[in-house]
Order: structure tokens, then C-alpha cells, then sequence
């Protein structure tokens, strides 16, 4: 229970349906341990903050419901924020979302409701599981509300964790959520979704990991560099490479007679490489790590539609298996497309279908 | 033998029962607070009902209520063995610890800057108004303990300095029931100089506490941890020691602490404490039996466990058990649906469980720190109850170990 409408109609849910439920909030980061980032008139909204955790606790009272607060804070720094900057500093742009996906909440925070002696776990997803007799697997498929779908950031789970886990709201639209909330007179039902990466303020992540540098006493300025184009050419400077993420157009700070993009960041020298627009385009790419959800491990190319970061349309594609058990795919796209980033994800659909997915290299 | 004054058992919540159907809720986080039994009860009903005076008021219905203040300090006095003039009425613990240690330190006007020596197993209601101290007002030594959770006087005295003008060393700790050799601390700080206040939350009522013989200057109290009221507690203010106050207002309390007197709770805090002296032999004995009888009972059945800090010289009703292999919070939420209150650990401002700094500072591994729990019995407990608790958390302990990562069976 995160505080928010859709984990506490989650709630409201299942106790209409007669389930025995127990409410817990996962407190993932401290928001007062990098007070700097603090806005004016403190944090709300935003993950693990003392006014969410409030909500969700309003929203157990109200229902009625056993409520704890569980402290994966260590984990979370270890497996997600550090993670997190380290990708950022090795040129790639990291989905932290996915991370704690896999490694807290769907890992040690599933063994830990097991543990206390729940069954299940149910979260507030818009995604749906269902099971194939045919094949024997937990297959997973988009939320009803394609607008709110969160599939791409569940590409990890495997049939395990599928298997013990609920997503009640994976048929239902977000204005269908909000009526549900009002409904069961939740305390929540007006709160406003929450956006972004929920340990980062105002979605300002290079301000986070400065910030965080700054905690731990390291020199920022090992991050920073020069801004080259793809003829090797200098045209400028940059205060670090986690300040970009390829396709990026903003903060370049370099005269130049037409728009520049980030084409890719190089960790080992330091370079922000920028080009045309054009110079983003890419037919292909490979991705590893791959987790196969709703079918076993490809031993041959198939067509399958590819999303390449969560706001992408999901694009035609033919998908090669590389080496045994198909843990790196070939991506081959019927049509170039823009800003392959590696560090996100390569989600494998067909139709709402999730095939699987891996990261990009 | 006095019969035991029964305190009112904790209710079934609610939500247990509609989740478990489960009516049975047995409480052993008595360090936490106790349930105000059946007389603190009755007196406190009474003293609302009967004494709506203020007692600083000149008239008789103020008078009556100074009567009864009065009545309530002697009592609470005799619990400590101090004049009745020495006690201080505060809200509770975290006041007397913070009038004790900011109270002496502003009433002193000295030429060099002022240190105070204490211990880094201290409560936060004197760790916290420590740190306020630093580096304005003092500078502060937080002395460590031994690995078994005991303060060595001798570091005590090593850590004094010629401007060392206050010691503060807690007498029972309330994650392991430890006690402290105050009298000898007592006697070291004198030495040197420097007051010498105690946080004795977790000791009065639960073992006999003589501040003359233990030799304090300040020795702090809180009631709702021996069966009265939550929001009173206490500061024994040895005779001729100077205080200011913190708080600024009236002239109530001899001008050491501001405030309408709170005169009911003060009623059922001498209630309370005449109920502790009168069974306080027979709790003793009895307590350390069950406690005995729980931790026999863990450590026979359930493997790779231990009891942290001493075998002996603990508050007879405290035990903490680390459970390598898992972590406390986890214990303490499944042993909660079972019915079973208790603690690990201390609640950080979401209510999330940070690992205890009383363990980190015996030396303990943060991951056994962590996965340590803290049983504190009580009137209400029983040998049915521990033997049901013993049972609970070798289910518990079995389920958890099951799926971590980290626990390999030997």
C-alpha cells in the first residue's frame, strides 16, 4: 500500500471480496537523508513519504485491516539506487522501477508476506496474469487501461513470482478506479497519481545523483566531460554523463546550425557524443538477461511488436535467439527506430500478450 | 502473600478478530508500556471526578487538589526513597531525562566549556538532548558498553575530563533489561566533580530503587511503565542540586517545572507505585521464573538463538533473542497475527523497524541486531502464555528461516 488510490482500492477490493487481508507498505528510502533535494513546504506525494505512509495507514484504518510498515531500505540502496547511478555513470539509462520490481517487491518483499503467513500478494498494477493449460505457464498480458499499462516495468517476473502474485486492477480503467475509490469511501479517492521515479524529487535525477555524491564524498567532477559530435570534433563541455540519455536535446549548451541530440554517452572517456536526429535511427539491436513469461524460450526467429522504453508504440519486429535458451536476442525492427537506449528495457509483445523481455545492450 | 493487583488485559483489537478469528491476544511488550490495572483505574476515575480543582488555587477546591498532589509525591517518593520536596512531576520519561540533563547544564555557569559523559545505549529522550547540547552548550563522550551490554565503570572514569560537569548512565536498558552499576558511576562522577543522573524508566517498579544508596543527583521515572497512566512521570531532584527549568510559565513545582499540575495522574502514578512496592518481591521472583521458562523454552527448541547481553543482572522481566537468519520486523508482524505482542528494534517516524543502536553498540552484527527481538513480561503473563509463545514463535521462526536467503539450517 503505497498511500496512493490504486494500491488502496486494491485493498477495498479484495476485503469486498470476502479475502482476510493484511496491509503493508514498503518504506524504500529515507526522503529526509538528502534534505537539499527537499522542496520548499517538504515532500509529499512521493514514495515513503511520512503523508503517504498517513494515507495508507487512514486507508487500513478505514477498512478495518491489520497495517505495517516494513523497512527494505538497506536492499533498496544496494539493488535499486545503486544500480541506478551506476548505470547512469556507465552510459546507460537505467529503469529503477524495474529493478525493485525484481529484486524487493516481487523478491524479498513476496518472501516476507509469505513469511508472515500470506498466501498471495496483490498490488496495484495495471497489468493482468493469467495461466495456459496448454503450456503450463503464467502468461501476463496489458491492463485494460492501455493509457496506465505497467507491463513494460514487469518484463522480470518469473513464474514463480507470477504464481503467488494479484494484480486486482488489471481490468479495470484508472477513471473505473477512481469511481471504485469513491465508492468505498476511501480517504484516498481525490489524491493525485503519483509520476516519475518515486525516490527522485521532481523527477530531477541528475540532481539526486550529485546529491547523492555529495553524501558519500564523491568528486563530481569524474563525471564530467566533453561534448564531441560523431566526426570526433569538441563543440563543448558537460558537467556529467548522467546528465543525458540518448535522444536527448535539452541542456547541450552548444551552438551548433541545426538541433543536436545525444546519439550515446561513453563512460571509459567521459564523451557526450551528439549528431542529427537521423543519427538516432537504428534497424537493429540486442538484448540480454531475457526473461520469457508468456512462452518458453524461443529455439527460432518469431514476429513479435518490441517497446524500446514505456512511452514507445510498441514496433513490428522479427526476434533471433542468440545462443542456447535464448537469454540475448536479436531485435531486427521492419522500420528504424528512433533512440535505442541502452539500460532500458526490449518488452516483446504480441498483442496485449507479454512475451518477455530483457535489457538492452 | 499480597494478592496481585490484576491490570486490565489488553483488548482483542477489532481487526484481529475479524481476521484470525482470533479472540486470545497475549502481550509481552511491557517495556513498551503496561495497561493501568483496576485500582490506578478506580483512584484516577475518582481523582477526575472528585478533585476538579487547580491545585495552585488559593480556594478550597484548590486546596484539596494540592492535598492529594502532595499525598500522590509522598507515595511516589517512598517508591524511590527520596524526600517528597525532591520530586519534580513531569509529562513522562522524556521530560524528566530532558530537565534532568538541560535543566543541571543551565544552571551552571562555569568558564570552560562544560562536557558531559554518558553511554551510547542511552534512550533517544537523553542521546537527544545530548546532541542538542553539542557543540553550543557541552561536548559530549557517549561511553560504550561491554560486549555483554554492562558499562565499565573504569570507562566511565576514563572518559571524564576536568570540565566534565555531568554523567547520565541509564539504570535498567530497555531493550535487554541491563543493569548499570550506578552507585559506583555515581561515585566516579562525584569524584570528578559532575552530577549524576539516571534514566531509571525501565527500573522503578520492576526492581527496588534507592536513589540515596545508588547515590544520584537525578534519577528519571515514567508511570505508564508500571501500570499507570500514559503522560506523568517524574524527576528525583537531589536536595541542593540546581536546576532551571526548561519550560517557561508559572511557578509551579518550586519554579523547576511550569504547568497546571496534573494532579489525577499524579493520583494514579502513587496508586501505581504503592501497588509496585507492595508486590514488587513477589513480581520479581515471579517475572524471572517466566522469563527463565521463555527463553529455556526458545533456545531448547528453536536453533541458533541466543540471549543478548548478561545472564544475570537484568530487570527480571526483560529478554532479547536474536533468530540468526531472519529479520525481527518480519517476526514481530507474524507473531502480531498470531495474537502475540512484541517489539525488535525501534520504530523510525513511518513505523518502519531500524535495527537497534543498544545492540549495534554492544557489538552486535547489524544483521543479528536486526534480527533480534525483545520480549518484556508482565502481570498479565502467565506460563499458559509462554508456553503459547514459545509454541508461536517456533512456528514463526520455522516459517521465516524457510525462505531466507540467508539462513542455512547447521
Amino acid at each position: 500500500m503505497s498511500g496512493g488510490v490504486d494500491s488502496s482500492v486494491v485493498a477495498g477490493l479484495l476485503q469486498r471480496r470476502g479475502q482476510r487481508i493484511v496491509g503493508l507498505t514498503m518504506q524504500l528510502w529515507n526522503q529526509r537523508r538528502l534534505p537539499e533535494l527537499t522542496p520548499e513546504g517538504g515532500v509529499t506525494g512521493r514514495c515513503c513519504s511520512l503523508d503517504d505512509v498517513y494515507d495508507a495507514r487512514h486507508v487500513a484504518q478505514h477498512l478495518g485491516i491489520p497495517y505495517y510498515v516494513v523497512n527494505f531500505e538497506s536492499g533498496f540502496e544496494e539493488q535499486v539506487v545503486k544500480p541506478f547511478i551506476d548505470d547512469y555513470l556507465s552510459g546507460r539509462t537505467p529503469i529503477p522501477c524495474t529493478l525493485c520490481n525484481n529484486f524487493i517487491k516481487f523478491d524479498q518483499f513476496l518472501d516476507l508476506a509469505e513469511g508472515v503467513g500470506a498466501s498471495r500478494i496483490a498490488t496495484g498494477h495495471y497489468a493482468r496474469i493469467g495461466f495456459d493449460d496448454a503450456t503450463g505457464r503464467y502468461q501476463m498480458s496489458r491492463g485494460a487501461d492501455h493509457s496506465k499499462d505497467q507491463t513494460y516495468f514487469l518484463f522480470g517476473l518469473k513464474q514463480e513470482q507470477l504464481a503467488r502474485t494479484d494484480f486486482p486492477l488489471g481490468g479495470y480503467t484508472k477513471p473505473q478506479v477512481r469511481e471504485l475509490a469513491r465508492e468505498l469511501g476511501l480517504p484516498v479517492a481525490a489524491k493525485p497519481d503519483s509520476q516519475e521515479i518515486c525516490f527522485v524529487p521532481n523527477g530531477d535525477y541528475a540532481a539526486f545523483i550529485d546529491a547523492y555524491f555529495r553524501e558519500r564524498g564523491i568528486a563530481a567532477e569524474k563525471t564530467h566531460g566533453e561534448i564531441r559530435d560523431t566526426e570526433g570534433r569538441v563543440l563543448g563541455e558537460h558537467a556529467g554523463v548522467h546528465h543525458f540519455t540518448v535522444g536527448q536535446r535539452r541542456g547541450l549548451r552548444v551552438a551548433a546550425g541545426e538541433p543536436l541530440y545525444v546519439i550515446a554517452t561513453e563512460p571509459a572517456s567521459q564523451r557526450v557524443i551528439v549528431g542529427r536526429n537521423e543519427d538516432l535511427l537504428r534497424a537493429t539491436l540486442t538484448a540480454k538477461d531475457m526473461n520469457w513469461i508468456s512462452m518458453a524460450p524461443i529455439c527460432a526467429p518469431i514476429r513479435a511488436q518490441v517497446k524500446i522504453r514505456n512511452r514507445h508504440l510498441a514496433a513490428d519486429a522479427t526476434i533471433s535467439p542468440i545462443g542456447s535458451g535464448a537469454a540475448r536476442i536479436e531485435v531486427r525492427f521492419d522500420e528504424p527506430q528512433r533512440a535505442v537506449t541502452p539500460g532500458q528495457a526490449a518488452v516483446l509483445y504480441d498483442g496485449d500478450l507479454v512475451l518477455g523481455g530483457g535489457w538492452i545492450e | 502473600m499480597r494478592a496481585l493487583d490484576r491490570p486490565i488485559s489488553f483488548p482483542a483489537p477489532a481487526i484481529t478478530v475479524k481476521l484470525l478469528n482470533e479472540v486470545r491476544r497475549f502481550y509481552f511488550d511491557h517495556n513498551a508500556t503496561t495497561p493501568v490495572s483496576q485500582s490506578v483505574l478506580e483512584v484516577l476515575v475518582a481523582a477526575l471526578l472528585e478533585v476538579p480543582g487547580n491545585a495552585s488555587s488559593i480556594h478550597q477546591d484548590g486546596q484539596l487538589a494540592k492535598q492529594r498532589l502532595e499525598a500522590a509525591r509522598r507515595e511516589v517518593s517512598a517508591l524511590l526513597g527520596s524526600e517528597p520536596k525532591e520530586l519534580v512531576f513531569t509529562s513522562g520519561g522524556t521530560e524528566a531525562d530532558n530537565l534532568a540533563i538541560l535543566g543541571s547544564l543551565h544552571a551552571m555557569v562555569t568558564p570552560f566549556e562544560k562536557h558531559v559523559v554518558t553511554t551510547a545505549i542511552e534512550h533517544p529522550a537523553v542521546l537527544n538532548p545530548c546532541r542538542e547540547l553539542y557543540p553550543s552548550a557541552a561536548s559530549v563522550t557517549y561511553v560504550r558498553p561491554r560486549p555483554d551490554g554492562v558499562v565499565d565503570p573504569e570507562d566511565i572514569r576514563r572518559a571524564m575530563r576536568p570540565e566534565t560537569v555531568l554523567v547520565s548512565v541509564m539504570h535498567a536498558n530497555n531493550e535487554t533489561g541491563t543493569l548499570q552499576p550506578i552507585a559506583e558511576i555515581a561515585a566516579i562522577a562525584h569524584a570528578g566533580g559532575a552530577l549524576m543522573h539516571s534514566d531509571g524508566v525501565q527500573a522503578a517498579g520492576k526492581i527496588p530503587v534507592d536513589v540515596r544508596a545508588l547515590g544520584v543527583d537525578l534519577y528519571s521515572i515514567s508511570g505508564h511503565k508500571f501500570y499507570a497512566t500514559k503522560g506523568i512521570g517524574a524527576l528525583y531532584v537531589k536536595s541542593g542540586t540546581r536546576l532551571r527549568s526548561i519550560q517557561f510559565g508559572g511557578k509551579h513545582e518550586r519554579e523547576r517545572r511550569p504547568g497546571t499540575e496534573n494532579v489525577p495522574s499524579a493520583v494514579a502514578m502513587a496508586k501505581a507505585a504503592a501497588i509496585a512496592r507492595g508486590t514488587l518481591p513477589i513480581e520479581q521472583s515471579r517475572l524471572s521464573d517466566l522469563r527463565d521458562r521463555l527463553e529455556a523454552g526458545i533456545l531448547g527448541r528453536v536453533p541458533d538463538t541466543g540471549v543478548n547481553g548478561p545472564g544475570g543482572g537484568r530487570t527480571p522481566n526483560t529478554s532479547s533473542i536474536y533468530f540468526d537468519g531472519l529479520e525481527g520486523e518480519a517476526l514481530v508482524i507474524s507473531l502480531d497475527l498470531k495474537g502475540f505482542a512484541v517489539s525488535s528494534g525501534s520504530a523510525c517516524s513511518s513505523g518502519a523497524v531500524e535495527p537497534s543502536h543498544v545492540l549495534l553498540a554492544m557489538g552486535l552484527k547489524p544483521e543479528r541486531a536486526r534480527a533480534s527481538l525483545r520480549f518484556s513480561l508482565g502481570a498479565s503473563n502467565n506460563e499458559e502464555q509462554v508456553d503459547a509463545l514459545i509454541e508461536a514463535v517456533a512456528g514463526s521462526v520455522a516459517q521465516l528461516r524457510k525462505l531466507s536467503p540467508t539462513y542455512t539450517s547447521a
